[in-house]
């Protein structure tokens, strides 16, 4: 019978079923500060240790400052976020990892980065992390998804997971992207359509001549919005880009091993009449650059559009979410979305940090400044790698010169636990993946943008249009 | 983990969609290493008026008195009614720590997002789906009767209203099984492990580029 890309990873995972349930085992479990210390006490008090050491991949992200790394750890002013970091330095220690990249190490960054780009995150794996985002490495042809805090300590203690199959859905996406269009937009127009609850209880696997037409950063950023579209997972089927960018990476497989891997990866993508429970369509030609406009990340409309009035509403129910939305962003129904002025700008976060997003912003910034009403734009790389990288082609003197500051790697200002936050009332423009009441910042009002739109708002001082603007 | 069979709870009405978990507990109490004391900030940015932050002393801060779980009313409510899609976002298992630390047993709404949905099983709750229809008419039966009580028998599967018209829910069997007993998902899982060496040794074999 033909499998879809989803039955092929689950069924081959599958240690043992019982009345729909399964015990599915776990090949890599990402680990960062603020889900695990919990899971780590829970093995602790039973007096167990983790099944599979060599499975674990860690890392700082959440929590730590983007500035002051001078100071190491004693910089981190907060010492609750401090004490939070050296209990992930202690549990690693005690417990064991088969890498870890601790605050300030040269690798460090956001886990969701950090994993593909060490090759810690190959297709065919099942991948779990205690933090919803890691639907991301979905676009290896890996099934994985966040976890909560229990099962963290679940995967530790048994490699395994407990899981009912979900079902599965297919978004199509084919054509050929506009200029200025990209991944994140792909991923807020598909949201847009489905809702932030259109993908609960499915596996979403993207596909499509424009999916394909990705490159594995876009198809990154795609499969990290997978979750905003309520799916737990997103994955997108092996090419040969998934096999050229995973190759030669520090733990990617080597020599005969390599092959031998190579071989079956290229068999992780659904057969040619695999059934999927839902069907979704988008023509690429569609698909204009997106700003979100309220407090969800369905709230999204066009460049072009307006903030949409409450005729638009499909019940009673959605008409109140708008209202609040309005009241809280400050916003009224019908205002052109090119005219909303902007305090901040946050290039940055597991959807949008890695170095193809930051060339792509750093082009738009190059030879230009801020507008005098942006406050702050931040551009914070995904990893340390990623700010290498950048820093050799000379894409932090871009952005320095234009106005932006140049931070260290991690989450930063899109969940706000650091420093790095909006006051309340300030607008920002942001290419992090959550426009949630407070998200950035009590108060906070957060406008979900790709990093060429937020490079082109920074510089404008308001949202435009990144096809004609230059 | 505390069992769960039956309850007999006020009822506090939340009639939003889509509340994600930071509104449910917002990212600054993440910094905590516990897993309990999360319930004073539960819903914070929407109860209180003030910023809050770890540490502080909340009996202190200023109460938003337009907040529903503020209102004397729903004081030591048991069950949450809510709207679809409750807690999207972040996989913060915090949520479901300081809804309970709150005093919350039972959630009833018309969907959930996945990982909360799951997240609640592992603390002793039971997250519970009506239909859209019916949660409306608890939403107007709550605003017009105080004091207003369900009864939840995970047992039998049924929420009852004061007026004894019964809901028939749908719970997974194992999920059940679990919460009912109170059982530990791991010492389940570790009954399996020889299935689970089993298993791995085979894995190993087909694809030995996962344990080079």
């Amino acid at each position: 019978m033909a499998k879809t890309l989803y039955d092929k990873l689950f069924d081959s995972h599958v240690v043992h079923e019982e009345n729909g349930t399964a015990l599915i085992y776990i090949d890599r479990h990402l680990v960062h500060e603020v889900t695990s210390p919990q899971a780590f006490e829970g093995l602790r008090i039973a007096g167990r240790k983790p099944w599979r050491i060599d499975s674990i991949v860690a890392t700082a992200d959440h929590n730590t400052p983007t500035n002051g790394w001078d100071k190491g750890l004693a910089g981190i002013s907060d010492p609750i976020a401090r004490l939070q970091i050296e209990t992930l330095d202690d549990n690693i220690r005690e417990f064991g990892a088969k890498a870890y990249f601790p605050f300030m190490n040269a690798n460090q960054g956001i886990v969701h980065v950090v994993g593909p780009e060490q090759g810690a995150t190959l297709p065919g794996m099942t991948v779990v992390c205690g933090d919803s985002h890691t639907s991301t490495h979905g676009a290896f042809g890996a099934l994985a998804h966040g976890i909560g805090t229990s099962e963290v300590e679940h995967v530790m203690a048994t490699q395994c997971l407990v899981q009912k199959k979900s079902k599965t859905m297919q978004v199509l996406v084919d054509g050929v992207l506009g200029r200025g269009v990209t991944a994140k937009d792909v991923a807020l127009a598909i949201i847009g359509k489905t809702g932030t609850a259109g993908g609960n209880g499915y596996a979403i696997e993207f596909a499509g001549s424009a999916i394909r037409g990705l490159s594995m950063e876009g198809r990154m950023t795609l499969c990290n919005m997978a979750i905003e579209a309520g799916a737990r997972a997103g994955i997108i089927a092996v090419d040969d880009k998934t096999i050229d960018y995973v190759k030669g990476r520090p733990l990617s497989p080597k020599a005969e091993l390599w092959d031998a891997a190579v071989a079956y990866w290229n068999t992780l993508h659904s057969d040619s009449g695999a059934d999927f429970d839902a069907v979704v369509m988008l023509n690429a030609e569609d698909i204009q650059p997106q700003v979100t406009w309220g407090t969800s990340p369905e709230m999204v409309v066009g460049i072009d559009g307006c903030v949409p009035s409450l005729e638009l509403a499909k019940n009673e129910v959605q008409r109140g979410d708008w209202e609040r939305a309005y009241a809280y962003m400050g916003l009224t129904a019908n205002t052109p979305i090119s005219e909303i002025n902007i305090d901040k700008v946050f290039i940055g976060s597991c959807t949008n940090s890695r170095i193809e997003d930051l060339r792509a912003a750093a082009a738009v910034a190059k030879g230009k400044h801020i507008a005098p009403n942006v406050k702050l734009a931040l551009v914070v790389p995904g990893s340390g790698l990623v700010k290498a990288q950048a820093e050799k082609e000379g894409l932090d003197k871009i952005f320095i010169a234009a106005g932006f500051e140049w931070r260290e790697p991690g989450c930063s200002m899109c969940l706000a636990m650091n420093a790095d936050r909006l006051a309340a009332g300030e607008r920002c423009a942001s290419t992090s993946n959550r426009n949630f009441e407070g998200r950035q910042g009590p108060g906070g009002r957060t406008h979900l943008v790709s990093p060429e739109m937020a490079a082109a708002a920074a510089i404008a001082g308001h949202f435009v249009d990144i096809r004609t603007f230059n | 983990m505390q069992a769960f069979t039956q309850l007999n709870g006020l009822v506090a009405p939340l009639d939003r969609a889509n509340v994600d978990t930071d509104a449910i507990i917002p990212k600054q109490f993440l910094k905590s290493i516990k897993r309990s004391g999360f319930g004073v900030n539960a819903f914070d940015e929407w109860r209180y008026l003030d910023h809050g932050e770890p540490g502080m002393d909340n009996t202190k801060r200023q109460i938003n008195p337009d907040f529903v779980l503020n209102q004397t009313r729903y004081q030591g409510a048991s069950i949450l009614l809510t709207r679809e899609n409750f807690g999207c976002g972040s996989s913060r298992e915090h949520a479901p720590w300081a809804l309970e630390d709150f005093g919350f047993k039972v959630i009833i709404a018309p969907s959930y997002a996945d990982i909360f949905f799951n997240n609640c099983f592992k603390n002793g709750m039971l997250p519970i789906v009506l239909s859209a229809e019916v949660i409306d008419g608890l939403f107007s039966q709550v605003a017009f009767t105080e004091g207003y009580k369900l009864s939840v028998d995970l047992a039998a599967q049924t929420v009852t209203t004061p007026s004894g018209e019964v809901h028939q829910f749908v719970v997974d069997a194992f999920r059940k099984h679990c919460l009912l007993n109170g059982l530990d998902d791991i010492g389940l899982t570790m009954q399996q492990q020889d299935k689970i060496k089993e298993f791995e040794a085979k894995h190993k074999q087909a694809q030995p580029w996962l344990f080079a």
